[in-house]
């Protein structure tokens, strides 16, 4: 056994260059700054560049240049950030460029508190974009969930060609933790597919039989147009709606489909509970000792902890839930997933305990909710 | 060498519009480079100079208004052999002034040029950063009241090493993108032009106007001698390129058995005490008797001044809530501190060992209170934290003195190694009895 003393943003950073990013750009915003810290560490001296951008929208552009260039790129930042790269966000969603950001999230709205934490902007990174085509959110609760996650966010990235958030948080992000991450079964790395098929390469052309196109980059031989503007197959604008909904649609359906796939959680069921807990982040922490006290005290309650929050893993709640009557969503803002797991379960009472004070959602709270 | 315009896509300028000349004169000066179209990155910004990519058949990128520069700065650190240029009008200039000046101080060996036109075009000719005083268009009176920015100077003064003013209709424009092109560094050439959809409704602007108006600037053609320097890709290459390669930190090997259960330990100080250092000291020092550890940490944004609180648990089994609920050993080493925790005193029973500088006052409380005179004894407070660390292993609680040595040497080298040890070494002579 080798154990690290790794924060939830160096276990990023290490996940990130295990998965294969080789550039990162960042502008400094607390919680968030020592992703760019430690990627500046590792990559300058591994064969990697770190820009440190002059605003968040800049780091955004740098990293969209540089996986069109064909490398794996990752950026970090946190609410104000996010407000800011929303305007890339919907291009890299829009033109299908690969990227990782994460989202250590803090309290807000807007500047809020730099060092306390929150999970403020879940509905945010998945509907703060121009168009509202689905991305990915994945959700870590610990330090080694940083370190797993990060690396399936790139391979996610990279498979369906879009941006992957990580929602991580000031909680999980600055926390020290003990790790073992050789202990870990450590996701086999996933690199962007080339184009393959006798039809001749264009932008857009999805690879046979799949939805998503094959890449090829800017600067290598065969010639490659990238643009933000509403395009057909070649890469160049059409105001054909029939090719403008195809194009839409596969975009939407690349990953909406594929949910299943990529449903990471915890499901803990207890076969007598009539309650489950559905959390996410650090919130899932406290839940788990709450769970372990009631079972102890003899009334014990399911527990699901997702780790992926967009798209919504609806089947794997519609499953998890099957045989409980009642759900309790903990979440640290005022009340923002509830509506999903809402909107799935309708046959359940759904009910939320939503804390938003820049304190953590402590295990004695949620089973008072839990006992009502 | 052929031309590079996209032969399927003909250009679709308004008539007369200088952008046209533009185009042809870039496409002449890559011919007379003799690259071909996969040598080249054409990036465009938004607006009629945001038609260009489609119109070259070389590599292209499109995005948002005013950030082509930033696409172009990850395409050239990713491909540092491609010709990276952009197309900016009057408009990007304004909107991505940040990106600009940045390009500016970075060097980066992208070649920039803004198709300068005096206002928006494509948007019904609003006044932009270039707009005169005393034009006509159609944002009212605004841009009589703003003062238009000249883009060379403002390069100038930024660090370009290459800025340059062009009319677009001066005979060797090519010449002169060319020379851009070939310059190692961020070169930029203002070039000058008519809208004549938009500018020309009310506005007279003939080319020699233009020529005119170029004459009457101060003179920046090319180089700018207190500019030029290495370009940025290259000595960031060279940097990083003499860096010896990283990887991930082996870890800890442990080597003690644990003494106790669960510990929750919690520091009260204030920033500048080295309150985060001393927790992480012991959390290592947990990691060195294979305990599972967190470290959670509170503190203001400000550095050197508020509170500074540092929470660790230290638990043979999984640790899952990471705040402290029951302390087993609280440290007070300032007011701020304890400020932040006020609550906890009341609730903490005689089971809790509270270890406070003597100096510091706390809230009526039942634990278990140890004062420690660190003034007294010439502790300075920054070596507070780790001193109770130290009384914490010479009483044997929570850690042991081998665990504290293991820590140290894990976390500090040479020097600095050298002073911790010797402040733990005289802690563990204190007669625990009388502190």
């Amino acid at each position: 056994m080798k154990l690290n003393f790794f924060e939830g943003n160096e276990a990023v950073a290490w996940g990130a260059y295990n998965a294969g990013c080789r550039f990162f750009a960042g502008y400094p915003i607390t919680p968030a700054t020592s992703v760019f810290n430690t990627m500046l560490k590792i990559l300058p001296p591994n064969g990697g560049s770190v820009l440190q951008a002059e605003d968040e929208i800049a780091a955004m552009g740098y990293c969209i240049g540089a996986s069109m260039a064909g490398l794996k790129v990752m950026t970090a930042t946190s609410g104000p950030g996010m407000s800011l790269y929303s305007e890339q966000i919907s291009f890299a969603i829009g033109s299908e460029i690969p990227m990782v950001i994460v989202n250590v999230q803090r309290l807000g709205p807007s500047t809020g508190s730099a060092t306390r934490g929150a999970n403020g902007d879940i509905q945010f990174m998945r509907w703060g974009n121009s168009g509202g085509l689905p991305l990915i959110v994945l959700s870590p609760t610990d330090v080694s969930d940083c370190f797993i996650l990060t690396m399936h966010a790139f391979n996610l990235a990279e498979s369906y060609r879009c941006p992957v958030i990580l929602a991580s948080d000031k909680e999980i992000a600055l926390t020290k933790e003990s790790v073992d991450l050789n202990e870990q079964e450590w996701p086999s790395v996933k690199d962007r597919a080339a184009p393959s098929g006798d039809l001749p390469f264009l932008p857009f052309r999805p690879l046979p039989g799949k939805d998503v196109p094959g890449f090829l980059p800017i600067g290598g031989p065969e010639i490659v147009r990238q643009t933000s503007s509403t395009h057909g197959i070649d890469g160049y604008i059409t105001t054909e709606p029939k090719e403008i909904a195809a194009m839409l649609n596969r975009m939407n359906r690349k990953i909406e489909k594929d949910a299943d796939r990529f449903s990471f959680a915890d499901v803990m069921l207890e076969p007598e509970a009539e309650t489950m807990i559905i959390t996410y982040g650090v919130t899932a922490r406290a839940a788990r000792a709450a769970c372990k006290s009631l079972k102890a005290e003899g009334k014990p309650v399911s527990l699901l902890v997702l780790k992926t929050l967009w798209p919504v893993p609806e089947n794997l709640i519609r499953r998890a839930a099957e045989n409980v009557r009642r759900v309790v969503v903990a979440e640290m803002n005022l009340g923002q997933y509830a509506r999903e797991v809402e909107r799935i379960l309708k046959d359940k009472t759904v009910e939320c305990f939503a804390q938003m004070d820049g304190r953590l959602i402590t295990p004695g709270r949620i089973k008072e909710v839990v006992n009502g | 060498m052929d031309s590079l315009l996209n032969k399927n896509r003909p250009p679709v300028f308004c008539p007369g519009c200088s952008h046209d000349r533009i185009l042809h004169a870039l496409d002449k000066s890559f011919q007379n480079m003799g690259l071909s179209g996969n040598q080249i990155a054409m990036v465009s910004d938004i607006g009629c100079s945001g038609l260009f990519d489609t119109f070259f058949n070389t590599h292209a990128l499109h995005g948002l208004h005013g950030r082509a520069l930033t696409y172009a700065a990850g395409l050239k650190m990713a491909r540092p052999d491609l010709h990276v240029v952009v197309t900016m009008g009057d408009g990007g200039l304004g909107i991505g002034g940040a990106h600009l000046l940045s390009a500016c101080r970075r060097n980066l060996d992208i070649t920039l040029l803004i198709l300068n036109n005096f206002n928006f075009g494509m948007t019904g000719g609003q006044f932009s950063a270039t707009t005169p005083q005393e034009s006509m268009l159609s944002s009212g009176f605004l841009n009589s009241l703003e003062k238009p920015m000249d883009p060379g100077s403002l390069a100038a003064a930024a660090g370009a090493p290459f800025v340059t003013r062009s009319s677009a209709y001066q005979k060797d424009l090519s010449e002169v993108i060319e020379q851009a092109i070939r310059f190692e560094g961020f070169s930029l050439i203002d070039i000058r032009g008519i809208c004549p959809g938009r500018y020309l409704r009310r506005n007279r602007l003939t080319p020699k106007m233009i020529e005119e108006s170029i004459g009457q600037s101060e003179t920046l053609n090319g180089p700018v001698p207190q500019n030029i320097r290495p370009e940025y890709g290259a000595s960031y290459r060279e940097h990083a390129g003499s860096m010896e390669p990283v990887s991930m930190p082996e870890g800890i090997s442990p080597r003690f058995t644990p003494e106790a259960g669960r510990q929750e330990v919690i520091i009260l100080g204030s920033a500048g005490q080295r309150i985060l250092t001393a927790g992480e000291i012991l959390g290592i020092a947990g990691l060195t008797a294979g305990l599972n550890v967190t470290q959670k940490n509170d503190y203001n944004i400000t550095v050197l001044v508020g509170p500074s609180v540092s929470e660790l648990i230290l638990s043979p089994e999984k640790i899952d809530y990471t705040g402290i609920t029951d302390p087993t050993v609280v440290i007070v080493l300032a007011a701020e501190g304890v400020a932040r925790r006020k609550a906890m005193f009341d609730k903490i029973g005689p089971e809790t060992l509270i270890i406070k500088a003597a100096d510091v006052d706390i809230p009526a409380t039942r634990g278990t209170v140890i004062s420690a005179d660190f003034k007294d004894r010439g502790i300075k407070k920054q070596d507070r934290a780790l001193a109770s660390l130290a009384l914490l292993s010479g009483m044997n609680q929570v850690l042991t003195s081998e665990m504290l040595d293991a820590a140290l040497e894990e976390r500090f080298k040479e020097k600095a190694l050298n002073e911790v040890r010797k402040l733990v070494a005289g802690i563990k002579k204190w007669d625990f009895s009388s502190v």
